[in-house]
């Protein structure tokens, strides 16, 4: 998922930052309301960036013989929605941008895309979608599984546009499918683990904390 | 804990186990890296124009700084899951 410093050439670069760019800014705004409106909230907060900073801290061994990331953006996907989540993702990937050299500064907006809005809006649809019938540790489950694959699916398409094999659209995906086979097996079952994980976590949170995560929208 | 949890438990753990633990399937690097070096399989002439401005200047400093970044989340989740009333 991390596309790495100097990886996409400058004009792919700059249109992933203008597109993640509004999104960000969305979700720092919905964050100052959030601190404004009360420390529960706050803190929900701070749990939602946590799980995002332990999960993708790992690299977990895959099926296919490599390892790969966890996102960790299912748990504040259905905290929070996905604009909270991008900026979430923002820190983390700025975290490992300086201080791990996974990623870079100039892919920053690309792998935002990826990890902090499409990946977390696919997630988001998919929990909205099942939730009534599933319940809310279930759908976390749903919308982690689908926030984590989803956003290798991103990658790839990333980098099929930026490197097409061939002339037009049938290059692009063409490469993007390339890029796919990379990262969507490997991921798949990372994914499932993630999910199982995500949904353990919110099953203790609306234990512990009925009344804020009622307030969240997710209470049992 | 009920039936489920247990059983979703035992399919992590098999999800990371089994393949770990099976000889030969693979060399373990990152799938990241596999998909970096695609990119030169598929425009040979590309260049990245711009490098990391630090770079962990060993294998043991990156693996503490990603431990870090795993204990700085931990501590928040344990701090803020341990059970105390929020109302």
């Amino acid at each position: 998922m991390h596309i790495a410093e100097g990886f996409l050439p400058p004009l792919w670069a700059a249109a992933w930052a203008l597109f993640a760019a509004p999104f960000v800014a969305y979700g720092t705004y919905r964050v100052a309301t959030y601190v404004r409106q009360s420390p529960e909230r706050m803190a929900m907060l701070a749990l939602a960036g946590a799980f995002m900073f332990v999960l993708s801290a790992m690299k977990l061994p895959s099926v296919t013989g490599s390892t790969s990331h966890p996102t960790g953006t299912g748990l504040a996907v259905v905290l929070f929605g996905p604009g909270v989540t991008a900026v979430l993702s923002t820190i983390v990937l700025v975290y490992q941008a300086l201080l791990l050299a996974h990623g870079g500064i100039t892919t920053l907006g690309a792998n935002v895309a990826s990890m902090g809005i499409i990946g977390p809006a696919i997630g988001w649809l998919g929990y909205t979608a099942v939730r009534g019938r599933t319940g809310v540790v279930k759908g976390t489950f749903v919308a982690t599984v689908l926030a984590d694959w989803s956003t290798y699916i991103v990658t790839s398409v990333q980098l099929g546009a930026a490197f097409p094999t061939g002339e037009g659209i049938g290059g692009v995906i063409a490469a993007a499918g390339n890029f796919a086979a990379v990262f969507a097996v490997t991921q798949l079952p990372i994914a499932v683990v993630e999910g199982v994980i995500a949904a353990a976590v919110i099953k203790q949170l609306i234990a512990v904390k009925p009344v804020i995560t009622a307030k969240l929208g997710v209470g049992a | 804990m009920n039936r489920l949890a247990l059983l979703a438990a035992a399919g992590v753990l098999t999800l990371l186990l089994i393949p770990v633990l099976t000889p030969g399937i693979g060399a373990w690097g990152g799938a990241d890296g596999a998909g970096m070096a695609m990119i030169d399989a598929h425009q040979p002439s590309y260049e990245p124009w711009f490098t990391s401005i630090w770079t962990p200047p060993s294998g043991e400093i990156e693996s503490v700084l990603f431990s870090l970044q795993a204990a700085i989340g931990g501590g928040i989740i344990g701090y803020l899951l341990r059970g105390s009333p929020d109302a």
